[in-house]
C-alpha cells in the first residue's frame, strides 16, 4: 500500500504565543517548533498499516525551510521518504491554499491512502485533509478511530459526538483524518535517527498564484469572561485559602 | 442573504442549529435555513418558528443516512440556486466532515469554529480561537464564504421567533446514490462507556500538567478527599493514563457539576466546551496565561505537585 501522511510543523505547545507587531500572526522568530501532535497519530497509523500490509510511507508537508526538521523527525520514526513543498509565503496560509499546494505535489504519486491529523495546534481549522481529498478527487472520511484495510476497500470507525461511533466503508484511494489517541505513539530510536539522515526529502515548489482566501486581520488575547479570584502565597497558604473559599464562599465542599 | 444549514438526526434538530440561526439573525439582513434529509417535514416545521425569510426542505432519498458525497452534491445545487452571500453551519462532527469539501466544490473560503462576528466598518469579520484558545483571531474573507460556529458560543435562547411561521419551500435536488462513495453503517455506542460523569456533583479533572501516569494517583487522592469523580482532558485518555470514558470535552462527556477542579489542564477549546457549565471552577496550573483561568472562579498559579498535597492536607486537618 502506498501511503502518504501529511503533517504540519507548528509552534511548540510549551511556547507562550506572542502576537507580532502587525497583529496578524505570532512572533515566529521567538518560537520553537515541533511536529503537530495530531499529525503524529496519523504518522503512527501509517507506519502500522505499512507494517501490516507492506508498501511505503511518504510524509508530505508545506512551509518554509524549517519544516524539514519535522519531516526528518517523521523519517526517523520510520517513514521512507518525504516531500517538502517549500515556500515561505505558505507558512501561515489558509487550509485551502495549503491543500492546493499539497495536491499539486502529491497528485502524480497516486497514493492509495492519504492520512492527516485531525487539526493543527496553531490555526486549528480542521480543513486541510478533507480539502486535499476533494482536490485529488478521492473519497474521504474524518475523525477516524480504527482502520481496517483487509478488504478491497477500507472499513473505518468514525467518531461521532457524545460517545457514538460508526463504521464507514469507502473505496481506495482514500483520505482519512485520524483522531488523536487512535494508537500509542512510537518515538525515534537512535538507529532511526541515523537512518533518517540518508532518506530523501524531495523539495518541490508550490504552483504559482496560490493565495489564501482568508486573512487574519487582528490577533489578541481573549477577554476574560469571568472574574477569577487568584489565590497566591506558598502552597500551604494557597491550599488553606482555597479550601476556605470552597467551603465558606462557594459552599461546594463540606 | 445568509443561508444557515440546520442539522437534524432522525427528525430531531440539534441545539447548535438554533445557535447558528441566532448568530445569523444577529448579523442583520435576510436569513434562510435549509434542512437536508430523506424526510424533512417535521424539522422544517419546527425551524419555521424562527424569524427567517424562508425554510428550505432539501429532500432526496440518498440524503439519509448522512454521507459526505451526498451532502456536498445536494448543497452544491442549493447554493447555486439560492446564491447566498454566506453559508453558515454549526461546528459539529458532521460539518467538519463535509464543509471543507463543499468549500472546495464552491471554490469559497471556509472559516471554522467561529465564536461570533464583528464589523470593521466596511466588512464582516469572523472571530475564532487559534493556538488552542490562547488567542482569538479576527478573520477577513475574500468574497462569499462558508463559516461554522462553535457549539455553545451563541446562546440558542437569543433566537428571535417570528410572529407567524416562516414559509417552507421544497428545493428540488438530484442526488445520485450510485455516486456516493461512503457506505455508513448504523451508529453505535461502545459498551465500555460505563462512567456517567454528567450527573457528578464534583469532578477533579487532570490534564497534561500531571506529566506521568504514576502521578494520576495524586488527583485520585484529592478526588477521594472531597467526594469527587475523576475526569480528564483528552491527552490523558489518549495516552491511556485514564480510560476513555473519563474524558471531558467535545469528543467526551459534557458535564455541569457544582465543583470542577482542573489540575494541569491548559483549557483548550475542545475541553472548555465540555465543562464551562460547571458552577464553580477551580484551576491549578503552572502557566498563568493558560486559557483555563479565563473560565475559572478560583485560580492558583503554581506547581500542582506541591499545591495538591497541601490541599489534601488542609482538607484532612
Amino acid at each position: 500500500m502506498k501511503i502518504a501522511v501529511c503533517l504540519k510543523q507548528v509552534p511548540s505547545r510549551d511556547w507562550q504565543p506572542r502576537v507580532n507587531e502587525q497583529k496578524t500572526w505570532v512572533r515566529d522568530q521567538d518560537a520553537t517548533f515541533e511536529l503537530n501532535e495530531p499529525d503524529a497519530y496519523a504518522l503512527e497509523e501509517g507506519l502500522r498499516l505499512k507494517e501490516k500490509h507492506g508498501g511505503e510511507v511518504v510524509v508530505c508537508s508545506v512551509g518554509p525551510a524549517r519544516v524539514s526538521q519535522a519531516l526528518r523527525e517523521a523519517l526517523a520514526r520510520g517513514a521512507d521518504r518525504a516531500i517538502h513543498v517549500e515556500d515561505d509565503a505558505l507558512a501561515h496560509a489558509d487550509a485551502f491554499a495549503v491543500a492546493e499546494a499539497l495536491a499539486s505535489a502529491m497528485r502524480d504519486e497516486a497514493f492509495d491512502l492519504v492520512l492527516t491529523g485531525l487539526q493543527s495546534d496553531d490555526q486549528g481549522s480542521a480543513q486541510t485533509g478533507v480539502m486535499l481529498a476533494s482536490l485529488l478527487g478521492i473519497a474521504s472520511a474524518t475523525i477516524i478511530m480504527e482502520v481496517d484495510a483487509q478488504g478491497p476497500g477500507l472499513r473505518v470507525k468514525r467518531e461521532l459526538e457524545g460517545g457514538w461511533f460508526q463504521w464507514v466503508t469507502l473505496p481506495m484511494p482514500a483520505l482519512l483524518t485520524i483522531q488523536s489517541g487512535i494508537n500509542q505513539l512510537r518515538y525515534a530510536t537512535l538507529k532511526g535517527i541515523m537512518a533518517a539522515k540518508k532518506k530523501e526529502i524531495r523539495k518541490v515548489a508550490p504552483p504559482s498564484g496560490l493565495a489564501s482566501r482568508q486573512q487574519i486581520v487582528g490577533l489578541y488575547v481573549p477577554e476574560k469572561r469571568k472574574q477569577t479570584q487568584m489565590i497566591g502565597g506558598s502552597p500551604a497558604e494557597a491550599a488553606k485559602a482555597l479550601v476556605a473559599a470552597l467551603r465558606d464562599e462557594a459552599r461546594v465542599i463540606s | 442573504m445568509i443561508l444557515v444549514i440546520a442539522e437534524q438526526q432522525s427528525g430531531t434538530l440539534n441545539r447548535s442549529s438554533w445557535e447558528t440561526i441566532a448568530a445569523a439573525q444577529q448579523a442583520g439582513g435576510p436569513v434562510k435555513v435549509a434542512v437536508l434529509g430523506a424526510a424533512t417535514g417535521a424539522a422544517a416545521g419546527e425551524l419555521a418558528a424562527a424569524a427567517v425569510t424562508e425554510v428550505l426542505r432539501v429532500e432526496a432519498p440518498a440524503l439519509s443516512p448522512y454521507t459526505l458525497d451526498g451532502f456536498v452534491s445536494a448543497l452544491g445545487q442549493v447554493v447555486a440556486a439560492e446564491q447566498p452571500e454566506s453559508v453558515w453551519l454549526p461546528h459539529t462532527y458532521q460539518t467538519r466532515d463535509f464543509a471543507p469539501a463543499l468549500a472546495v466544490h464552491l471554490g469559497r473560503a471556509l472559516v471554522t469554529d467561529c465564536i461570533g462576528t464583528k464589523s470593521d466598518g466596511a466588512r464582516r469579520l469572523f472571530v475564532r480561537p487559534v493556538f488552542q484558545g490562547r488567542l482569538l483571531a479576527d478573520v477577513a474573507v475574500d468574497g462569499p464564504a462558508l463559516a461554522t460556529f462553535q457549539i455553545g458560543a451563541i446562546r440558542a435562547d437569543s433566537l428571535v421567533r417570528g410572529a407567524a411561521p416562516a414559509p417552507v419551500r421544497t428545493v428540488a435536488v438530484s442526488v445520485d446514490a450510485g455516486a456516493i462513495r461512503q457506505a455508513p453503517e448504523a451508529p453505535f455506542r461502545e459498551a465500555k462507556q460505563a462512567v456517567d460523569l454528567t450527573q457528578a456533583e464534583r469532578i477533579v479533572a487532570v490534564g497534561r500538567g500531571i506529566k506521568e501516569a504514576e502521578k494520576v494517583v495524586l488527583a485520585q487522592q484529592l478526588a477521594a478527599a472531597i467526594g469527587a469523580d475523576i475526569g480528564a482532558s483528552r491527552p490523558i485518555c489518549d495516552a491511556g493514563w485514564l480510560p476513555m470514558d473519563r474524558q471531558i470535552g467535545s469528543s467526551g462527556q459534557t458535564v455541569a457539576p457544582k465543583l470542577y477542579l482542573a489540575l494541569g489542564i491548559s483549557g483548550a477549546i475542545q475541553h472548555l466546551v465540555g465543562m464551562k457549565g460547571a458552577r464553580t471552577i477551580v484551576a491549578i496550573n503552572k502557566d498563568p496565561e493558560a486559557p483555563i483561568f479565563e473560565v475559572a472562579d478560583y485560580g492558583v498559579v503554581g506547581d500542582l505537585f506541591e499545591i495538591v498535597p497541601a490541599v489534601i492536607k488542609e482538607l484532612k486537618g
